[in-house]
This record gives structure tokens, C-alpha cells and sequence, in this order.
């Protein structure tokens, strides 16, 4: 089942007197449950692109489905329902709310559901959200007092407590560590493993690797469409461990 | 959007910059607390006005020598002197509505006691006086006519008299001098408070008005004619009955003005009133150019909050907010620390009131209606003020938003 069905993406940016040509006509898909990277030089419109699957920007021409819609015509009420229910986004920024303890950054994208819950159950899924990425013991403490890696993983928390169809990763170990990076790849192979679709935005290899396909565009275009290497986060991992001995979620030095 | 999450937010944004929100709210708060002093003060002055009319006694008529404009608050007048003794004995003898009259002239003197001295008001006036005024007796005696016909040098007395002169002693058959003229003490005052125009009414001395004519003041015509008329019904009928009457005493052509003005008490009071409703109104919009300004901090420190902000916002709006709930959210924001200056400015302009109205002595009154006002009209503020920041807010592009530093 295709979750993402892009036909002939097109994107103009007409800023300047000249237009640019962000995108040029993107073509491919992705099925459920597939773990792909998107990659690419600066300029070669993977920003673009990734507003665009976001639904945070529509395509100029193009037809893009998400799970069958054509949310490529939709208003912008329409498209903020679907960021709500359908995406979840981690950035590499983290844009975590200060000041705002870490079950609260997760219960964000409850709040603006269409269909109302109580705060009970808003409290439960955010916690529950938590717990997958091992932060159930933080859950009160604020950004200021949590790792980068903790951070992190409290924004895949808020990404994930709705649900969502799609994981739209951008450059998500951009502002981290290696050893930190693997941790996060990990979480993302663990759901992945679990059936969540995850489109991740990066322009290491190294991260790529551990993709199970590598989407890489240029100028606009995609260059390649290749299956990953599909390395495990857990084994290179473990080649860490003799250098340390702190290694599990929720013990960062 | 869940609207319980909404004043939550909104309260900890404010609580996060607590310094700024309270300087923010520190327009509102004084705009506010201007409006409740004021209107306060305002209705304070105009309730002891009415409160005055209500004493100054009922179905009263005051005929004043000259032409006299109905606006005009001078009580001074007496300059013209048309209106005799005579003219109010007519008033009480012909016309069967007046039930009272009484000629009256006011003399400042210096009053004696054994070695103490006291500048007064000698009014002169006819036996009718006090109870035209509604005025009682509090011991002794008022003099009689048979006074008023021998011009008897006998006095009544107010409180303050009683105070000043006798240091609390009973003063009944005690002689004073004015000007070595002995005077006997016959009775005293009860306390009657202040006047329309301020003044203390209980330092007053009471004499024949014909003692007063001859032998204090040394003028022949009277400064106002005092006269109560039968009932309320009849007020209308006896004004114009006093006029024919005073008209034809006074020998006038029918194209000659009046040389007199008849005035109701409501009327001087009236005059009164009007004065005090518009200061009321002048201070407060005054104040209400405070608000205004107060207003203006606001849309600057939200607008300050909505680019601090921007992050924050792009956040939201990426993970499902419509831009009716940013622009929603910044709106409560701004009407919530409207709210919060509101009900600062409320205890504040109590204060102020109380310690105005004690400090000056002046009359305060808080109406719940300006209280409500005051809160109402924060509101609108911090929806007016707030308007534009959250509008600029929810018109945001996420994506620009969330690459902001």
C-alpha cells in the first residue's frame, strides 16, 4: 500500500524577476512501512521537497497523494487537519517549547485535534508517546534540563503521540553527536520495525546507510532511487559499548 | 482547538517575561484605576448634591433681587436692590399658595464673647425662617413676631457658634456683641452640615430681619426672599403668582423685564449638578486618553511577543494549528493581561478613591456599574490592541517561521 504517490512535482519560486526552479518534476513512491533518505547537495530542492511532503507548502504542478488524497488541492484548513493527524515532523533544531516540561512539547498536536479529547487522555497517549522513546521518567523536566539526544527524543514523542502515517524526518541528527546520532537512527529503525513510514532528509551517508532505501535528488530532479544498506543502529552500537559503559535510553552521562 | 488549553498557555506566556507583563499592565492598571477615582469622585460630588437638596427643605421658592440668568450659580447677587420686607410680607399675605416668607440679608461680623471673638454670618430673617428651611430648634426658642415688629435684639444660634464661642457650654440667655450692639442668646440650632456651595451652614446667627435692617447690616432691601409654598403641585402656579404679584408692586410696564428671578431649589441645584457632571466627564476622559495610551503598550509588547515568538509559532502551526487558533491564542494573551490591568486598576482606583476622599474630605461613591465598565472596557482594549499582533501571528508561513532564529 502506497502511503506517498508524487507525480511530476513541480515547484517555482517567483521571488526575483527570474522564477526558480526548486523542483522539476519529481516522481516516486513510497510504500507503508518503509524506512527511505532523502539526500542531496544544498540547493538541490530537498528542503523544497520536504515542505511540500509536509504539506506545510503545495507543489506548483504535480499531483501529491497522501494515502490516497490528493492533498495537493487542499485549502489551508484542510492541510493543517492533515499535518495534525496524518504527519508526525522531527526537525533538527529540535523546536522544543521552552519552558514547557517534556509531556507538554508532547501533548502539543493533541491540543489542536478536531475531535476534542479530554485531558486525560491527552495526559495517557502523551505519556504513552514518551515511554517509546524511553523519556517516561522525564516527562516533567523542561528542555533546559534535558540532553540533546533527550530533546530529540521527546520531538519524536510529540511526532509520534498522534499516530501518524508518515515520519518526516529533517536532518534529525544534524545538531547531534555520533554516538547520539546512532541513538536516534535506532528509535527510528525500532518503529520502523514496528510499521511506521519514515522519510528522512539528510545529507550524511554515514546516516543514510542505515535507511533501507536512498532517494538522492539534484537540481531539482531525482538523480538516483537506490535500496540502502541497511546497516543496524543496535550493532554499530554495541562496537561502542567497550568505550562506555553508559548505553541504555535516559542515562546520558 | 481545545479552548481550556487556550487561557493556560496564555497565562504562562505572561508569567514567563513577569517583569514585562506588569509594566505592561501598569498603563491599563492606571488608566483604570483614573477611570474608577474619577467617576467615583464624580458621582460622590453629585449624590452630596442631592442628598443637599433633599435638606435644604421642600416646595421652597428663592426670589432673588435682579435679573438672573437660570444657568448662572452666583449666590452672591443682592446688588439690585428692588426686593423690601414689604414685597415678602405681600408674597405670605396675598397669595394663598406661599404658607411662609421670609426677607433675608447677610451680614460677616465679628461676634464677642467675655474675651473670646468669632468671625460669623448674621442672617437676618422672619420667624418663618426655620421652618421653612426644615430646620429644628435643638433648645431654646425661635423669635416670634412680636420680635420682628419691635426689632428685639435676640439671636438664634448654630452649632458651630456653640463651639467656637461658648466652648460647649450651654449659651441660652448668655448675651454676644456685634459691633457693641448685646444680642440675647434665645435658642440653638441643630447641626444642618454643608451647603451646595461648601459652606458650613452651622456657623450661622439668626436675627430678626428687621433687627438685622436697622441696627446690623445698615441696608434697607433684602438679599433674597425665602418662601414656601403650600405644596409640590401648587410650585408652578405659585411662581407665577409671586411674579404677577411682585411685578405689579414694583409698578412694571408690560415691556419692562423683571426686576427679580424666581429660582427653585432644584433649579440652583440643578446648576450645580451640571457643574459636577462636567468635570465628571472631563476627568474621565482624561483617563480615558490614559486607557488609550495604556492600549497602545500593549499592541507594542505583543507585537514584541509575537516575534519572540516566531519559532514557537511555526511549531504550531506545523503540527495542526489553524491560523484561527494562533490568532485566537494571542488574542486571549492580549485580553487576559488587559484583564489582569483591569482588576489592578480596580484595587488601585479604590485606593486612590479612599484616600483622595479622606485626604480632601471629599464625598467617593464606588458603582459597580463603573467597575463593570472598567473591566469591559479592558477587554475591548486588549481585543482592539490585540487585534493586529495576532493578526500578524496567525498570517505567519510555517515555513519561514520555524527557520527563524
Amino acid at each position: 500500500m502506497s502511503i506517498v504517490q508524487l507525480t511530476g512535482i513541480t515547484r517555482t519560486y517567483r521571488t526575483g524577476s527570474r522564477p526558480v526552479e526548486a523542483l522539476r518534476g519529481i516522481d516516486f513512491e513510497v510504500n507503508k512501512g518503509e524506512f527511505a533518505a532523502i539526500m542531496g547537495a544544498s540547493g538541490s530542492g530537498k528542503s523544497t521537497l520536504m515542505n511540500i511532503l509536509g504539506c506545510l507548502d503545495r507543489p506548483s504542478s504535480g499531483r501529491y497523494l497522501l494515502r490516497g488524497e490528493d492533498v495537493s488541492t487542499f485549502p489551508r484548513e484542510r492541510l493543517a487537519a492533515v499535518r495534525n493527524r496524518m504527519l508526525g515532523f522531527v526537525f533538527q533544531a529540535f523546536h522544543l517549547l521552552p519552558r514547557t516540561t517534556a509531556l507538554e512539547n508532547v501533548e502539543l498536536p493533541l491540543i489542536y485535534r478536531e475531535d476534542e479529547l479530554n485531558w486525560n487522555e491527552i495526559h495517557k497517549r502523551a505519556m504513552e508517546a514518551l515511554q517509546t522513546v524511553g523519556l517516561g521518567d522525564r516527562a516533567e523536566h523542561s528542555p533546559n534540563e534535558l540532553s540533546g539526544g533527550q530533546k530529540q527524543r521527546v520531538a519524536i514523542a510529540r511526532a509520534l503521540v498522534s499516530h501518524p502515517s508518515l515520519l518526516l524526518a529533517d536532518e534529525p541528527t544534524g545538531n547531534l553527536d555520533s554516538r547520539t546520532s546512532l541513538e536516534i537512527i535506532e528509535i527510528f529503525q525500532k518503529l520502523n520495525r514496528e510499521g511506521l513510514t519514515i522519510l528522512m532528509v539528510t545529507h550524511e551517508p554515514d546516516i543514510a546507510h542505515f535507511a533501507g532505501r536512498t532517494i538522492k535528488l539534484r537540481d531539482g530532479l531525482v538523480q538516483s532511487d537506490k535500496p540502502g544498506m541497511q546497516l543496524s543502529a543496535t550493532d554499530e552500537l554495541a562496537g561502542w559499548q567497550d568505550e562506555s559503559e553508559s548505553f541504555r535510553y535516559g542515562i546520558d552521562e | 482547538m481545545k479552548w481550556s488549553a487556550v487561557p493556560y498557555v496564555a497565562f504562562k506566556a505572561l508569567r514567563r517575561n513577569a517583569m514585562r507583563t506588569l509594566l505592561t499592565a501598569l498603563g491599563i492598571i492606571i488608566g483604570v484605576a483614573a477611570v474608577i477615582t474619577m467617576v467615583g469622585l464624580g458621582q460622590g460630588a453629585s449624590s452630596e448634591v442631592k442628598e443637599q437638596v433633599n435638606r435644604l427643605g421642600q416646595n421652597v421658592v428663592l426670589v432673588f433681587p435682579g435679573e438672573r440668568s437660570l444657568g448662572g450659580v452666583s449666590i452672591g447677587g443682592g446688588s439690585a436692590n428692588t426686593l423690601t420686607a414689604a414685597d415678602s410680607r405681600a408674597l405670605q399675605e396675598e397669595i394663598p399658595e406661599v404658607i411662609a416668607a421670609s426677607p433675608e440679608v447677610r451680614s460677616q461680623r465679628v461676634i464677642v464673647y467675655g474675651n473670646q471673638n468669632w468671625h460669623t454670618r448674621i442672617y437676618g430673617q422672619s420667624a418663618d425662617y426655620l421652618q421653612i428651611r426644615q430646620w429644628p430648634i435643638e433648645s431654646g426658642d425661635m423669635f416670634t413676631e412680636e420680635d420682628i415688629e419691635r426689632a428685639s435684639l435676640v439671636a438664634v444660634v448654630g452649632q458651630t457658634i456653640i463651639d467656637e464661642l461658648f466652648e460647649g457650654s450651654d449659651p441660652i440667655g448668655e448675651t454676644i456683641r456685634v459691633r457693641g450692639l448685646p444680642l440675647t442668646v434665645i435658642g440653638v440650632l441643630s447641626t444642618k452640615g454643608m451647603s451646595l456651595m461648601g459652606s458650613v451652614q452651622d456657623d450661622i446667627v439668626i436675627v430678626p430681619y428687621t433687627t438685622a435692617f436697622q441696627r446690623i447690616s445698615g441696608r434697607s432691601h433684602a438679599m433674597v426672599i425665602n418662601v414656601q409654598i403650600y405644596d409640590e403641585g401648587s410650585m408652578d402656579i405659585a411662581r407665577h403668582k409671586i411674579t404677577d404679584l411682585l411685578r405689579e408692586r414694583h409698578r412694571l410696564a408690560s415691556y419692562q423685564e423683571n426686576d427679580f428671578t424666581v429660582q427653585t431649589q432644584e433649579e440652583v441645584a440643578r446648576a450645580a449638578t451640571e457643574t459636577s457632571r462636567i468635570m465628571t466627564w472631563l476627568l474621565a476622559s482624561i483617563a480615558g486618553i490614559s486607557l488609550f495610551v495604556g492600549g497602545i503598550g500593549i499592541m507594542n509588547v505583543m507585537l514584541v511577543s509575537v516575534t519572540e515568538r516566531t519559532r514557537e509559532i511555526g511549531l504550531r502551526l506545523a503540527v495542526g494549528a489553524r491560523a484561527q487558533d494562533v490568532l485566537m491564542q494571542f488574542l486571549i494573551e492580549s485580553v487576559i493581561l488587559c484583564l489582569l490591568g483591569g482588576i489592578g486598576g480596580i484595587l488601585l482606583g479604590m485606593f486612590a478613591t479612599e484616600a483622595i476622599a479622606s485626604y480632601a474630605g471629599w464625598p467617593a461613591l464606588f458603582s459597580t456599574e463603573a467597575m463593570i465598565a472598567a473591566v469591559s472596557v479592558s477587554a475591548a482594549v486588549g481585543l482592539f490592541f490585540g487585534f493586529y499582533p495576532a493578526w500578524k501571528a496567525s498570517r505567519l508561513d510555517p515555513i519561514i517561521a520555524l527557520r527563524s532564529e
